[in-house]
């Protein structure tokens, strides 16, 4: 039975005796006695990293680690997420700041003997970024490209700690915040924190946080809910998932915070079922808490009770929605509701709810440490502070970045980022998911925050961001989103579930080359009529991806209707594939792998033809093609 | 009187007649749910019993009785109905609202194929269309062998290894269409159809 911690002192003292193990990862100075712990290996058990084997890893070092008889003073630490998924699985090891990059079990051997034991950084492994002006290799973490520009405050912990061990997390600042907040505050000067902070809902629209506590404080009754929205919908954003994965406990304590604030005594995590190890993770720091007397009855001997529940979520985009997310989580089928009544005053058993982004609650605690006004420093215009993205499609660098508000999406897609792989050239970035838009060249320079977004024809949404090259076709990207929507709409409201089927039946035309011009203007129609008269975010904002496309890439649209032809070649019905007969060297490797055997020649003596009857244009024959004879048009 | 009762059974006996035509039509189809054992129906009533005292808990239970038998059959809707005061209607609506829940087995080998935006712009898309022929299972259903279930997934939020693929429950990135992911598929079906055809 661990010791349950009810008082400031007894919460400094475990942090002061967690320190001594930290301190290794924290602080560059630090005083060690002798046979002491003196080295940590940080291991990533983000999902990506897990996916590259980074648990057998973690196995093999303790295995080396233990046949060289260091287990006492060397200690491997599993960790969340280091945001740079691209390079992992990834391994730090401290206190030298010596990061690897796509470890492998394998490696285990080398960082044991070679960096551990015998002293040598593994240069073959470790992570650098190359100095754009004199082309050196750059190795110092701090002045690699990708971290250089951040500036983490919710990620704070997610690749520093070890999720799944509280004392951890109290040894960096856990659960102080929500001491001062119990013992030193009133609800009301929490939210005016909250206000001052200008801290706003980071899974999509931007609503104050702080005025929407306010909503749900301001309503009578002793009987009120707080949510964590965690099912993180949006194809390409995996930000809270990596948060909850790597630091869940900030969501538990800033959850608290946000109850004491409101009056509420019960709060719900919905959590969408894809992501297995961050609820496995918050399910453990959900016991661990409760173990020490964080959570549950009576925390900090204040008489405030705040207990957390798990709710699952099953597969449904809708459930991001707040009134929908309500439905689900009283068992029911996820459809969203009018509103008003706002779940503020009407929420999850029809009481007073309010409902936070996984991100929006992982600011919390650092808000009421540091103060408002340090938060509201941050950022540019009405956005203050911090915003993370999950960079992802044709970036060289994809993974997580936190960025200051205001900072612009060059920046982010060539600074940290890297811009394109291969040489390819950049043509869009896609925000917001589903509800969001495509953005050029042109509005690269704009400064991110809200209102730019929604100006330029897209929104922030919950942060993913797509980098699309010139390899990628606008109209099947559009079509890409209307499939998702159509597929995710409730059926509820007319306009979404019609409308939205009738989008992608015009998309598809335009895709297969039966397209007209006139089809153009009926789908700008359309859309407004779908944005203007849908029940719920989802529908409004669904014809976003196709209106910004219409708005920066008519022209491929054009070509499509026009010219029977995907600038791009991805739209499969307006490719043709020949066989170029000078290149041809009649070596049969392209008919032999032909699933249609649309392909045929004789071998060393005929140049191979492709019948476009058959051909199912899946593309085999260019991969296998050694002599780059097959062409596509 | 007599007249009444005997067209009333024949009535009855048409009826059965026609129940039982049903039946075999339905099975014939495939869409005829087999009674479950005894083992089954006692999990999903100790799942049931588990849930029942929780606060609006069907989506809990359907998430239990689908771990544990990979799949939400009918007679378990009716006990979760039964328990939380809805009807198998309810229940029902539910199960088919949400795309993780199925009413059919899953297949030996089940392969996830992320179609995220992230795992779609690299290339998914023809992925899948490649799992679909080396395994002959169609999206989101079950080959007719009954060996694999090909499941496109919403995002799985490991968008830096795009794409995503699992299979079994091992996770696979950067699966290109030649890859270790297809290497993989095509040394499950080689061992099956050994298999197969040893038996």
């Amino acid at each position: 039975m661990k010791e349950k911690i009810t008082t400031l002192k007894a919460l400094l003292a475990v942090r002061e005796a967690e320190r001594r193990y930290l301190q290794l990862r924290l602080e560059d100075k630090f005083s060690l006695e002798e046979g002491e712990q003196h080295k940590n290996i940080l291991v990533c058990a983000g999902t990506g990293c897990t996916a590259g084997d980074s648990a057998i890893l973690i196995k093999k070092l303790n295995e080396k680690l233990e046949e060289a008889g260091l287990s006492e003073e060397v200690k491997v630490v599993k960790t969340g997420c280091f945001g740079f998924c691209q390079k992992g699985p990834i391994v730090a090891v401290y206190p030298d700041r010596v990061y690897y990059t796509h470890v492998k079990p394998d490696d285990a051997e080398r960082i044991v003997n070679d960096h551990v034991i015998g002293g040598h950084v593994i240069k073959d492994l470790q992570m650098f970024d190359t100095d754009r002006k004199t082309g050196e290799k750059v190795y110092d973490i701090d002045k690699i490209g990708f971290y250089e520009k951040q500036q983490r405050i919710a990620l704070r912990n997610c690749g520093r700690i070890n999720p799944e061990n509280i004392y951890e997390y109290i040894g960096i600042d856990g659960y102080e915040a929500l001491y001062r907040v119990l013992t030193e505050k009133t609800p009301q000067e929490v939210i005016d924190i909250v206000k001052a902070s200008g801290l706003r809902g980071r899974g999509g629209a931007g609503f104050p946080t702080g005025l929407k506590w306010q909503f749900e404080k301001d309503q009578p009754g002793d009987e009120k809910y707080v949510i964590c929205n965690a099912d993180e919908g949006d194809p390409g954003a995996f930000m809270d998932r990596s948060i909850l994965e790597g630091d869940p406990h900030a969501i538990l304590e800033g959850m608290a915070i946000m109850a004491y604030a409101v009056g509420a005594h019960q709060g719900y995590v919905y959590i969408r079922a894809e992501y297995p190890i961050a609820v496995n993770r918050l399910r453990i720091a959900i016991r661990e808490a409760k173990e020490l007397g964080l959570l549950g009855e009576n925390i900090f001997g204040t008489g405030f009770n705040f207990d957390i529940e798990i709710r699952l979520g099953a597969g449904a985009f809708v459930c991001g929605e707040e009134t929908a997310l309500i439905a689900s989580i009283m068992g029911k089928r996820g459809m969203p509701s009018p509103k008003p009544p706002f779940p503020a005053v009407s929420g999850v058993w029809q009481k007073p709810t309010s409902i936070n982004n996984v991100e929006t609650i992982a600011n919390i605690t650092q808000i009421i440490l540091n103060g408002a006004e340090w938060y509201a420093a941050m950022g540019m215009g009405k956005s203050k502070g911090t915003k993370v993205f999950a960079l992802g499609g044709k970036i060289n660098n994809t993974g997580l970045v936190e960025i200051p508000m205001g900072t612009t999406l060059r920046e982010i897609i060539y600074d940290i980022g890297g811009g394109c792989p291969e040489g390819k050239k950049f043509k869009a970035v896609q925000t917001g998911g589903p509800s969001g838009g495509c953005l050029t060249e042109k509005e690269l320079d704009t400064p991110i925050t809200y209102e730019n977004l929604v100006a330029a024809g897209s929104m922030m949404g919950s942060g993913g961001m797509i980098v699309l090259d010139e390899d990628n076709c606008m109209v099947d990207v559009a079509k890409f989103y209307m499939e998702f929507i159509c597929d995710e709409s409730c059926g509820k409201c007319t306009p979404c579930r019609i409308g939205t089927k009738r989008l992608l039946e015009m998309l598809t035309k335009i895709t297969e080359g039966n397209g007209t011009m006139e089809m153009l203007d009926e789908m700008e129609e359309l859309c407004n009529e779908v944005r203007d008269g849908a029940l719920c975010g989802l529908g409004q904002t669904a014809p976003n991806p196709i209106l910004s496309t219409l708005r920066y890439f008519r022209d491929e649209y054009e070509a499509h209707i026009l010219e029977k032809r995907c600038p791009a070649h991805v739209c499969k019905k307006l490719l043709t594939y020949v066989i170029n007969p000078d290149k041809c060297k009649c070596c049969s490797l392209c008919a032999r792998n032909c699933p249609a055997d649309a392909i045929t020649g004789k071998p060393g003596k005929e140049v191979y033809k492709i019948d476009a009857e058959k051909c199912i244009k899946c593309g085999l024959c260019i991969t296998n093609c050694k002599f780059g004879a097959v062409e596509r048009h | 009187m007599l007249i009444a009762l005997s067209q009333g059974i024949i009535s009855r006996i048409a009826e059965i007649a026609k129940c039982n035509t049903h039946k075999t039509l339905l099975q014939r189809k495939g869409l005829y749910m087999e009674k479950l054992n005894c083992d089954a129906l006692r999990k999903i009533d100790e799942i049931v019993a588990k849930h029942k005292d929780q606060a609006g808990p069907c989506i809990e239970m359907l998430h239990e009785v689908q771990n544990e038998l990979g799949y939400v059959p009918f007679e378990a809707m009716e006990k979760i109905a039964e328990a939380t005061g809805s009807s198998p209607a309810e229940v029902y609506g539910v199960v088919m609202f949400y795309a993780q829940f199925t009413t059919e087995p899953k297949g030996k080998h089940v392969i996830n194929v992320c179609l995220g935006t992230a795992c779609y712009v690299k290339g998914a898309q023809k992925l899948i269309d490649r799992v679909e022929k080396l395994t002959g299972a169609a999206v989101n259903k079950t080959s007719p062998d009954g060996l694999f279930s090909l499941d496109a997934t919403r995002c799985l939020g490991a968008c830096g290894l795009a794409p995503v693929c699992i299979i079994d429950g091992k996770y696979y990135g950067n699966a290109l269409v030649d890859s270790e992911f297809t290497n993989e598929i095509r040394r499950i079906v080689r061992e099956e159809k050994k298999a197969g055809a040893k038996a």
